[in-house]
């Protein structure tokens, strides 16, 4: 068995003779193209954004919701059992914070998280650690409910891409609709590995 | 050992004989490359993007080292390790020592056409520890022993019948009930406990970011999160290609990726990993692979370029008729044709023949690859290099002579024609005649044009 | 306008119709067209399955032939393209150049040099699906294509559309390759043959009683699986069409 210091030197060893190979082998400098921006109007922001997430398979739950999350958790998920809450507008069954490993959130039927902004483009919502609190929640569960603050829909990805998550998160994830799988026939089937069905509420 | 050439066409007449999985296979992924047109037309820009996307990589790979180094003190900087490895056999061994430094027996993940061309499953097999692919296509294929034959549905070439047969021998589900979303909850709860049970996940990564050290991995499952947020190791396998400068270039490339590949504006799951969670660790392993000999070829240094879309599988009328497996790679279709040859020419020297050169391929590549150029390019190579098969290479010489002399080809259109003319069709049509398997040859003619010519417009020329 | 007239090989020796056609179309425009008597072909079979050396010999032979005229017109979308494209195994010299510069498929040049604007001659009847071998599409540019966005058009169909009589039917994929392919017919028959029965059978589900393309050799093949399947399905190029066939 190699000891750690040899190991080291001859990854070290490697990691040299790919740098000089790629070295001696890139082809004449090419410039760096400038990005354009791609500037549309927001208008009709939330409209898109809800198109286009029923288009990937996930639902947006309309402006009814205003009162008590509760009652909507109890009304559209009926046999949850486990609800665990990453927000302080739903109490839940269970607390995230609570939760010291992620395999204890394998039993999560519903889980309820706020998303850093969403993407008309797309239908996309964009969490980080600090919304999710623990990763595994938003993949674990069975369902999953997102609030969404309306004047967080960005137009489009350029536009998102801009968000300081992306340089000081260690995750950031794009959700868009439910986990999905076409994999056998191409016949569409939700909740493939992760989350069965993904919901969004429009709440400030 | 003498590698010995793979059959392209041999393996396409038995995946042509199978008549239902033949017509699935081609209508499933053609209904791919047209939900792929729409969703391009949605986009006002779109060939613009195509052309950022094309000169952002082209830059990158021509500045390739400078993009790694940063990469790398971004990536370390995070909190990841950063390992590099030369070939597929430095590979398997980084990854299994790092499985070994932390009593790892089993390893769930995502997918990687990486680790396929690494070869990494046998290797960690034989050393005791089970990997358990994640995503439903792999899983299939895994559990069938077969590879994957797309890069983007790894099963398309199965039916649902197929998928039943493989699932009851393995995971025992019912073998007569071949509902799709019954098959594919069976898959969910039986691939479950192995996240919660597993010391490590690995994924690969369709980007790996050098600005910000972020390796970016889109799904449509989630297994690829599964894979990571609950185990606490995080390996994950890239090829050094893979780099691209800046946060907001992935607007150019998550925008073309999904559209190209599966017609929708963007993956289920868009996952950014860049630093491990707290309490948890992260390998990044960079690989080279032969990709940075590539580098230096100058007619084929472009297609490093590839985003692993799989577009140009989906239009490609060669591969949606003959499937992945008939091209013996890990890397089929078209992007297959033009890479495979640099990892063994003998062995792939038949696959640049196996297209037409009708180049849709080029059409629809996000990132501007030239395939079918590159496809004509290697198969100057391939003769040169006297990986012909001898009997085209003969055909060809004789054809080369004949056509250039006037008069010896005259002489081979008299012959032609007598014999179309005279010769019985069970000798017209005989086991040498390929044309002649499935088609009728052309008709004897009477006249040539260019004794027409000569009798009507007498000696004009 | 002195052109030269290059009848490829499988014209000249299976398909002599088209090249008469051709010729006869040509002239009906008053142009000045020679055929050089010693022509064989443009290489492309050698070329295209790697022998660019064993090419070499015709490619001289087609440069020597057609030197000189202003304009080499040949009913064939895949030749013009090895000309214009790969006809490099020889030395580039000025002269090579110019008739590689010089080389146009029919519908090219009566599209975009003559600017033909009508057919008067012309009366097709006939219900047809119109193939443009890939060489003819994405090659020499003769149409846009379905997997590209932009604006739509068509060369041929702008030709055919003024013939008289004629209606065109598309079929479900009206850009998909047939699987001629050259060589690729015979090295990988399998594949072809299915291609072909496949592109033969889209045509005919969709009404047509011909299938016309300024492509010779991918109708060869198509007619060659038509015939097999005993389908009654009619080939014709486009230079018939347009020279004033009725059928």
């Amino acid at each position: 068995m190699k000891g750690p210091a040899s190991v080291t030197a001859a990854a070290a060893d490697t990691r040299a003779e790919v740098l000089a190979r790629i070295r001696a082998n890139q082809p004449v400098p090419m410039p760096l193209p400038d990005m354009p921006v791609f500037e549309r109007g927001s208008g009709a922001a939330l409209e898109a954004f809800a198109a286009n997430l029923a288009r990937m398979g996930g639902v947006f739950a309309d402006a009814d919701v205003t009162g008590d999350l509760g009652a909507f958790i109890a009304r559209t998920y009926p046999d949850a059992v486990v609800v665990c809450s990453a927000v302080s507008e739903v109490d839940g069954t269970r607390r995230v914070e609570d939760v010291r490993a992620p395999s204890q959130l394998d039993d999560v039927d519903v889980g309820v998280v706020r998303a850093l902004l969403g993407v008309a483009e797309t239908g996309s919502v964009l969490l980080t650690e600090a919304q999710l609190k623990v990763n595994a929640l938003g993949f674990l569960s069975q369902h999953l409910l997102v609030l969404l603050d309306p004047a967080a829909i960005v137009p489009d990805l350029h536009h998102a891409y801009r968000h300081p998550a992306f340089f000081t998160s260690r995750y950031a994830v794009f959700l868009t609709g439910p986990s999905a799988t076409a994999d056998i026939e191409g016949v569409l089937v939700h909740g493939a590995q992760g989350v069965r069905s993904l919901t969004v509420v429009a709440r400030a | 050992m003498k590698t010995s050439r793979v059959d392209h066409a041999e393996a396409s007449s038995r995946f042509i004989a199978a008549k239902d999985h033949v017509t699935f296979h081609d209508r499933r992924l053609w209904d791919l490359r047209t939900k792929r047109d729409r969703a391009g037309a949605e986009v006002e820009e779109w060939e613009d993007l195509r052309t950022l996307a094309s000169a952002i990589k082209e830059h990158t790979l021509t500045h390739l080292a400078d993009y790694l180094e940063e990469f790398e003190r971004n990536a370390q900087r995070n909190g990841a390790h950063v390992h590099w490895a030369r070939d597929a056999t430095e590979h398997n061994q980084i990854v299994h020592e790092i499985l070994r430094a932390h009593g790892a027996r089993t390893l769930v993940k995502s997918k990687s056409m990486l680790t396929d061309e690494c070869e990494l499953g046998p290797f960690l097999g034989r050393r005791g520890i089970e990997i358990v692919e994640t995503d439903l296509g792999e899983r299939i294929q895994q559990l069938d022993e077969e590879p994957p034959s797309h890069i983007v549905v790894p099963a398309v070439h199965k039916l649902r019948r197929d998928v039943a047969q493989v699932f009851a021998r393995t995971i025992g589900t019912d073998p007569t009930n071949t509902d799709v979303p019954y098959l594919a909850e069976q898959q969910r709860r039986d691939t479950r406990p192995y996240y919660l049970k597993a010391e490590a996940g690995m994924t690969g990564a369709n980007f790996a970011i050098a600005e910000t050290g972020t390796v970016v991995v889109c799904t449509n499952e989630g297994n690829a999160d599964l894979s990571v947020h609950v185990p606490g190791v995080h390996i994950v396998s890239v090829g050094i290609e893979k780099i691209i400068p800046r946060i907001e270039h992935l607007g150019v490339f998550v925008r073309l990726l999904s559209r190209s590949a599966l017609g929708s504006p963007i993956t289920q799951m868009t996952s950014h990993f860049r630093a491990p969670r707290e309490g948890a660790e992260m390998h990044i392993v960079l690989v080279d692979n032969g990709r940075s000999e590539r580098l230096g070829m100058s007619d084929f240094w472009y297609s490093l370029k590839c985003i692993r879309c799989g577009a140009c599988l989906n239009t490609c009328p060669v591969y949606r008729r003959s499937g992945g497996l008939s091209y013996g790679a890990t890397y089929s279709g078209p992007i297959g044709v033009i890479v495979d040859p640099t990892f063994n020419l003998r062995k792939y020297s038949a696959l640049p023949f196996a297209s037409t050169l009708n180049g849709s391929c080029s059409s629809v590549c996000p990132v501007k690859i030239n395939i079918h150029e590159q496809i004509y390019r290697w198969r100057q190579i391939i003769n040169e290099r006297n990986q012909l098969p001898i009997v085209k290479k003969e055909a060809m010489r004789m054809a080369g002579k004949v056509l250039a002399s006037p008069a010896l080809y005259r002489s081979a259109v008299k012959a032609a024609r007598a014999g179309l003319e005279y010769l019985p069709r069970t000798v017209i049509y005989n086991p040498l005649n390929a044309w002649g398997r499935q088609r009728e040859v052309p008709r004897a003619v009477k006249t040539t044009f260019r004794e027409w010519y000569l009798k009507n417009r007498g000696k004009k020329s | 306008m002195k052109i030269g007239l290059f009848i490829p090989c499988y014209i000249d020796a299976f398909f002599p119709e088209v090249g008469i056609a051709t010729l006869e179309l040509l002239e009906r425009f008053g142009l000045d067209v020679r055929y050089p008597l010693r022509q064989t072909c443009c290489g492309q079979p050698m070329a295209n399955s790697g022998c660019e050396d064993d090419a070499a010999g015709t490619e001289a032979l087609f440069a020597r032939n057609f030197a000189g005229f202003e304009w080499i017109v040949t009913p064939s979308g895949s030749c013009a393209h090895h000309v214009r494209a790969h006809l490099t195994a020889i030395e580039q010299t000025e002269k090579v150049r110019a008739v590689r510069a010089n080389v146009r498929e029919l519908v090219e040049f009566l599209h975009d040099v003559l600017h033909v604007t009508a057919f008067p001659w012309a009366n097709f009847p006939h219900k047809v699906g119109l193939h443009i071998g890939c060489s003819s599409l994405r090659g020499l540019g003769l149409a846009t294509t379905s997997e590209s966005a932009g604006p739509p058009f068509s060369k041929p169909r702008n030709l055919l559309s003024k013939v008289k009589g004629i209606q065109i039917v598309a079929p479900k994929r009206p850009d998909e390759c047939c699987g001629f392919g050259g060589t690729f017919s015979v090295f990988e028959e399998p594949v072809s043959a299915k291609m072909g029965y496949d592109k033969v059978a889209d045509h005919a589900n969709a009404g047509a009683e011909y299938i016309v393309s300024p492509d010779m050799s991918c109708l060869m093949h198509q007619k060659g699986c038509a015939e097999r399947l005993g389908m009654d399905l009619k080939f014709i190029h486009i230079a018939q069409v347009l020279n004033g066939a009725r059928a």
